[in-house]
Formats: structure tokens, C-alpha cells, sequence
């Protein structure tokens, strides 16, 4: 048996029948970790010794018949949330030696489930980028090749492309993944894998470093819908430590997987039919409606008219919340210092070396968009047209359940591709910028291999609070695609 | 709307982001780039529309006002680049 292939669902059902240890498992990923991290870059900093332990914590649990809906199941997290004891570097100089003295709500969540965590996974710097080419840490390999070409490196997506590269490849059986304008539906299509950003006040975000407080929210991706479930499950709660999270009952995720869809009515947007959808994306997504349709789905056309604005908006409202959220990167309390003779000399090297091109670039456009004399023009002007765009989703859903839309305009493209002009490579999310600036739920699913032989995915959008719907209509249309295509660099193949 | 040189260092000497000259030309490019690109939000009509402040979903909750934390100098001290005993250190600021 190959224990870095197994879903999150049938290892727990696994070790629960002793067919494999819970250090056995944990130990298949973090050997695959040291034979495939050099290369694929996925993980900032591994914690193999610590995993190895916390496994036999687990199989002392499973032995006491105490296991939890995590025990023993090793994840990846994302190096944006704080691990109490492990260094968290936002993929940033500035935090490359910060080591949390605390938890992050999400990972104790995990934690408290009984979850191994293998490693911090590597992410554009501070998750501001589409491509994982930001982090200070160097660039994450995508586990994929082009069909007949084993030459070119393509990209993960980001900013969770480390951890869309490890569950793809079999280095965690599934990560932590933040998600502000496309951070874990991206890099999830371009991995082949399932990412779920949910509703906004779903999962806590203390702990988590933050980058744009308004659009940032953690979520869970794997290989499976239902493993996405059981992860959200752990993940997903109220927290008085975080004013923006909503006390609200957490329904049984699992059980919406496989749920009939009839007379289900899902949304087809017509604004998504966007200029540069490549035509594979347009032929998987034509695919999707079919299969829908097939599962008893009413598919009716939507219009979402302010949906390219989207972008324009998210890169005025997301600097800016950057530029005040980093300025607590001030050399001082914690972080890296440039000594200077003044303090405000101090700051400005500092931040000069901690930073990098991308995040300077955003925390300046930040700094201008809220400045004085423009403000009305730019950041307030934004906030208005973010109302529209919500109100095109609140419009939508009084006609449908759900929508269903490509996840990205493209498969994964090469490293050094898109990278001369900012604009250029932020239209990767012009497809996953909307859902976040309304704060509604959406999910990306494999659906298929493109013409190239890269993964293909599409994007549901639900109602607030409706992560239900997304994962009914998601493993109905992971069903129809019956989507088993494995990356050419993956575990199995390593040994 | 298109920045000179002096708006650019401006910015960057707001946000406390030192810049060289090497910098400035780069920086001077991209941001107008990027406001050029944003400037298609005036097509929009926003009239008598109101700002998004946030997503609205959860409800602003008052809490006791109660200490839920403290006595932990030194984890919060744990990070600082340089310390002295119990102090955050800064350059000299009084003249």
C-alpha cells in the first residue's frame, strides 16, 4: 500500500482498523519530504523529529481508542499561520528568524483534532502574489509537467503554492491554505487538487499574518472534496479573538458530500466568458455544466455585471489594508532590524531589506491609494464599487443555489513567464477576485487535463455561510470527472 | 493621474521604505502602470452608493472588560531584535 496516495478519509478509517501505524504514515510523508523538498521547494522549514513524535502521541490515542477526526494524519500548514515553538516566516526576510510564542486558532483547531503537522509550506511573500515566485525562501516547483516536456518549471499559482504543491505531490495528505483574491482556488486548479476558501468570519483568523484583514480567510486543501470537508470541519468555528469571526453553529460538513442535487439551480455568469479564457478552460467548464445538468442541476445564465472591476478594486482595497497591517514591521518588537543612527532611518532600512520588490510595491501603493487628496478617489471610490460587486452576488443569489465558473483563465504557466508587468500577472485572479471582495464562499475542483496535460479547475461560489452547497455540487462534479490523474513528480514515483 | 519622482519618494518615505535611486525609476514605472490600470473604475457610477467597510457578516459584539491575558514578558519580548533587560531598544531620539 502506498500510504502518501491514500485520502485524509481512508487513512483515518486505516488506522482506526491497524492496517498501518500512525508513525508509519507520518513517516511515508516526511521521507517523501526530504527526497522531494530540494527540488520542489514546497516546505520553508520541515519538523520531521517533532511529527515523528506527535505520531506515536497518535497511535497511543488510537490504541486508547481515543482518536479524533485527525488523529494521526500528517497536514501541511501554511508558513503564515503562527505554530507555537515554530518558526512562521510569511515567506518574508523581515520575519526569516520569528518564532510565535503562541497558536494560531486554526492550527490548535487542527491540533486539537489530533493533526500532525510535517512542515510550514512555502507561499509568496507575506501571500501577496499568483505565482509562489515572491517568497524570500525561493520559488515552489508546480509537481506537474507539460505533456513531452520535462524541461520547464511551471508554477504552483499562489500565494498557498507551497501547499498546493505538497498535497499534490504527496508530501501532506492535506494543507492550510489563506486565501485573500484567488490564494487557495488558484493554486489549487493549477495542482490538481481541491481548495475551499470559506465564507468570510468562517475560520478565525488570529494567529494568522495578516495581509488584507477584510479579505483574508483560511481554508483547507486536499486531494478530495470530502477530505476538504473533514478539514473545514476541524478549521471552521467561532473565536472571540478575532472580531470578525461569526458565532455560528458549524454544520456537518461530511454530510453534504454526495447530497442529492436535484433541482439544485446553479448560476452560469456570463461576464466570466472573459477575453483571455483559454479555450480548454472553456471546454472543461461547458463540461462541468453538462455533468451538473446531468445530476439533476437547473442551470440558469446570471449576469454579475461588475465582474471585471473586480481586479481594479481588489488592487486598491487589499494595498491598503496591507500598508497598515505591515507597518507593524518596524525593526523594533520583533522582526529583522538594519541598525541606523535615527529611528526613523532605522525603519525605513528595515523595511527597505526585509522586504521584497512585490510586497514594497503594495505597501506603497497602499500608502498612496489612503493618502491625503486621494483617499476619495481611490480608496473610497473602491470600497463603493466593492458594494456593487457584492450586490451582484446578493442579486445572483436570489435566482440560484450556486455558480459555477472557471477557477483560473489558464492552466499553471512557466516560472518567468507573466513576470515584467505587475498588471500582467495579477490577472491570474480575475476569476477568484469577486467571491473574495463580497466575502462569499467558493471552491475550486479538478476537473480534467487540458490540452497540454495540466490540470484544469473550476470554481463554485455559494451563498454566505453555505459551504454546504459548494461541497454537494463540488464532489458531484468531482463524481461526473472522476478525476485520478496523478503529477509526474510525486512521492510514489521518488522511491 | 501619473507620479513624478518627488510624489514616488514621498510615498515611500510615508510608508518608511527607504528607496535608492535605482529603486525610484522601477517603482516610478510600475505604480503608474497600476493606477493607469485602475483608472477604469471611472467608468463606474457610484452614485449614492455606499462604501464597503467590510463584509458584514458578523456583528460587532461588545466583551466584558476584563483581563484575559498578561504575564508574558517574556514571550512578548521573545522576538525583539535587541533587548535591554526588560526594554525594547530604539536609536536615541532626545537631542
Amino acid at each position: 500500500m502506498n500510504l502518501t496516495e491514500l485520502t485524509i478519509a481512508d487513512a483515518a478509517a486505516g488506522l482506526r482498523r491497524r492496517e498501518y501505524s500512525a508513525v508509519e504514515l507520518v513517516r511515508a510523508h516526511t521521507d517523501a519530504i526530504a527526497a522531494l523538498n530540494p527540488r520542489l521547494n514546497a516546505y520553508i522549514t520541515t519538523t520531521a523529529d517533532a511529527a515523528l513524535e506527535a505520531a506515536g502521541r497518535a497511535d497511543a490515542a488510537l490504541a486508547r481508542d481515543e482518536a479524533r477526526a485527525l488523529t494521526g494524519i500528517p497536514l501541511g500548514i501554511k508558513d503564515l499561520f503562527c505554530t507555537n515553538g515554530v518558526r512562521t516566516t510569511a515567506a518574508s526576510n523581515i520575519l526569516k528568524n520569528f518564532v510565535p510564542p503562541y497558536e494560531s486558532t486554526v492550527t490548535a483547531n487542527l491540533l486539537r483534532d489530533g493533526a500532525v503537522f510535517v512542515g510550514k509550506t512555502n507561499l509568496d511573500e507575506f501571500a501577496m502574489g499568483s505565482a509562489n515566485i515572491t517568497s524570500a525562501f525561493g520559488p515552489v516547483e508546480n509537481p506537474w509537467k507539460r505533456k513531452g516536456d520535462e524541461q520547464t518549471v511551471l508554477v504552483p499559482g499562489g500565494s498557498s503554492g507551497g501547499s498546493a504543491a505538497a498535497v499534490s505531490a504527496g508530501l501532506a495528505m492535506g494543507a492550510t491554505g489563506t486565501d485573500t483574491g484567488g490564494s487557495i482556488r488558484q493554486p489549487a486548479a493549477y495542482c490538481g487538487i481541491v481548495g475551499l476558501k470559506p465564507t468570510y468570519g468562517r475560520c478565525s483568523r488570529y494567529g494568522t499574518i495578516a495581509y488584507a484583514s477584510s479579505l483574508d480567510q483560511a481554508g483547507p486543501m486536499a486531494r478530495t472534496v470530502g477530505d476538504c470537508a473533514i478539514m473545514l470541519q476541524s478549521m471552521a468555528g467561532f473565536d472571540p479573538r478575532d472580531s470578525t469571526s461569526v458565532d455560528r453553529d458549524v454544520p456537518d460538513y461530511s454530510a453534504a458530500v454526495g447530497r442529492s442535487l436535484k433541482g439544485l439551480k446553479v448560476g452560469i455568469p456570463r461576464e466570466y466568458r472573459a477575453e483571455g479564457l483559454s479555450t480548454e478552460i472553456e471546454a472543461a467548464w461547458q463540461q462541468g455544466i453538462a455533468w451538473l445538468k446531468e445530476a439533476g442541476c437547473e442551470i440558469v445564465d446570471v449576469s454579475l455585471p461588475h465582474t471585471r472591476y473586480g481586479l481594479a478594486t481588489y488592487y486598491i482595497v487589499a494595498p491598503a489594508e496591507c500598508s497598515s497591517n505591515l507597518a507593524r514591521y518596524d525593526g523594533l518588537r520583533f522582526g529583522e532590524r538594519v541598525p541606523a543612527p535615527t529611528l526613523d532611518g532605522m525603519y525605513e532600512a528595515s523595511r527597505r531589506a526585509g522586504f521584497g520588490a512585490e510586497v514594497r510595491r503594495r505597501i506603497m501603493m497602499g500608502t498612496y491609494v489612503l493618502s491625503a487628496g486621494y483617499y476619495d478617489a481611490y480608496y473610497l471610490k473602491a470600497q463603493k464599487v466593492r458594494t456593487l460587486i457584492r450586490r451582484d452576488f446578493t442579486e445572483s443569489f436570489q435566482q440560484v443555489d450556486v455558480l459555477l465558473t472557471p477557477t483560473a483563465p489558464t492552466p499553471a504557466f512557466g516560472q518567468g513567464e507573466k513576470m515584467d508587468d505587475p498588471v500582467q500577472m495579477y490577472l491570474n485572479d480575475i476569476f477568484t477576485v469577486p467571491a473574495s471582495m463580497a466575502g462569499m464562499p467558493a471552491m475550486s475542483v479538478p476537473v480534467g487535463l487540458g490540452d497540454t496535460g495540466l490540470p484544469l479547475g473550476l470554481q463554485l461560489i455559494g451563498r454566505p455561510f453555505d459551504e454546504e452547497t459548494l461541497l454537494a455540487a463540488g464532489s458531484a462534479l468531482e463524481k461526473a470527472a472522476a478525476f485520478t490523474h496523478r503529477p509526474a513528480i510525486r512521492a510514489e514515483v521518488a522511491k | 493621474m501619473s507620479l513624478d519622482p518627488a510624489t514616488v519618494r514621498r510615498i515611500a518615505r510615508l510608508a518608511r521604505i527607504g528607496i535608492d535611486e535605482s529603486d525610484l525609476q522601477s517603482l516610478q514605472g510600475e505604480l503608474n502602470g497600476i493606477l493607469g490600470w485602475v483608472e477604469q473604475l471611472n467608468e463606474v457610477n457610484v452614485d449614492g452608493v455606499a462604501p464597503m467597510v467590510g463584509t458584514g457578516h458578523a456583528a460587532l459584539r461588545i466583551r466584558d472588560d476584563v483581563v484575559t491575558d498578561g504575564d508574558c514578558r517574556e514571550a512578548v519580548l521573545s522576538n525583539a531584535p535587541d533587548v535591554v533587560g526588560p526594554f525594547y531598544t530604539v536609536p536615541k531620539v532626545v537631542e
